[in-house]
């Protein structure tokens, strides 16, 4: 594997353990749930170097896109819930 | 004290971790089942795409059991949801930068999907991925508009109208080919063509609509769930 490559996994590897940090630390309920989807999206790119398209392709349609947007969905429906009970 | 207990199965985890990867080396060869996979695929399934010729083909009935667990979970959520009543969203409070992007995005995801899981036996990929892109952007869909009613009768008669299908699939391979979904019902045609690798796109698109209807209308049940307490 040549220096550049191994820098840049180097770096992205770096960069999804500090969106797994802030997934777990983050007040911000929306934040933490882009974090967690860009795990995701950084672990497919690990898996597309690693030679496994497919299971990249997995990867980012599952962890990075219907995950996402399911929580997103459910965030709303809790905050939705929440207000209606303080009225 | 109980944190304490906590950081030492922390530190036994990594020490073993770290044994495990002192011991891993990278393979040079392929192993003798990668091998026969690899030499014998084009000649006996005609897929250019390996993976998806062990997923249909080779490991067919272990694909047919993923999908019935994903079918049981579909079933199973929908029972527990209905439980929770059923309540329309009244109002919608999303951004006009979502529903815009949404409108954009929507269309050519499903078309991607549609591409992925046809072109399943050529290019990475295949029924699970586009069906699960296709379920990305029917939730995207219900995200941007909450009050956009989903016919899920409709999501319900594909679903088990695929799944009827693939069952007959692998039925027609038991009496006309090798066995239980033996692709080879049909002719393989030539490697790396749209209509080739026998029944494989057949199937694979077959998967590709069950599982996306299967998770648009998870989501859908989800986004219509109300308010009351579930009772198992």
């Amino acid at each position: 594997m040549e220096t550049f490559e191994l820098i840049t996994l180097i770096i992205l590897a770096v960069v999804m353990i500090i969106s797994a940090v802030m997934a777990v630390l983050s007040k911000e309920m929306p934040l933490a749930i882009l974090a967690s989807g860009a795990i995701s999206l950084l672990a497919s790119i690990f898996f597309l170097v690693l030679a496994s398209p497919d299971v990249a392709m997995t990867e980012a349609a599952i962890g990075a896109g219907l995950t996402t947007f399911l929580f997103f969905i459910i965030l709303r429906k809790t905050d939705q819930n929440k207000t209606e009970n303080e009225k | 004290m109980k944190n304490s207990i906590a950081i030492l199965l922390v530190l036994a985890f990594g020490f073993f971790l770290v044994h495990i990867l002192q011991l891993y080396h990278t393979q040079e060869t392929l192993n003798k089942t990668a091998t026969y996979y690899n030499t014998n695929t084009p000649a006996e399934v005609g897929a250019a795409n390996v993976v998806t010729a062990i997923v249909v083909t080779y490991r067919g009935l272990d694909t047919l059991g993923e999908v019935t667990v994903l079918f049981l979970t579909a079933m199973i959520l929908g029972y527990i949801l209905r439980q929770g009543g059923k309540e329309k969203v009244t109002k919608n409070n999303t951004s006009e930068i979502l529903i815009t992007a949404a409108n954009v995005l929507i269309p050519g995801s499903i078309v991607l999907g549609v591409y992925v899981f046809i072109n399943g036996h050529l290019t990475p990929g295949g029924g699970f991925q586009g069906g699960a892109i296709i379920g990305t952007a029917i939730t995207l869909m219900i995200l941007a508009n909450p009050m956009r009613t989903i016919r899920e009768g409709l999501l319900h008669m594909v679903e088990s109208i695929s799944g009827f299908f693939y069952v007959l699939i692998g039925l027609a391979g038991l009496l006309f080919a090798g066995g239980f979904l033996d692709n080879r019902i049909l002719p393989l045609g030539t490697l790396g063509d749209l209509f080739s690798a026998g029944a494989i796109p057949l199937i694979y698109s077959l998967i590709g609509l069950k599982v996306g209807t299967e998770i648009s209308s998870i989501i859908a049940n989800i986004n219509e769930t109300g308010n009351n307490t579930v009772k198992l």
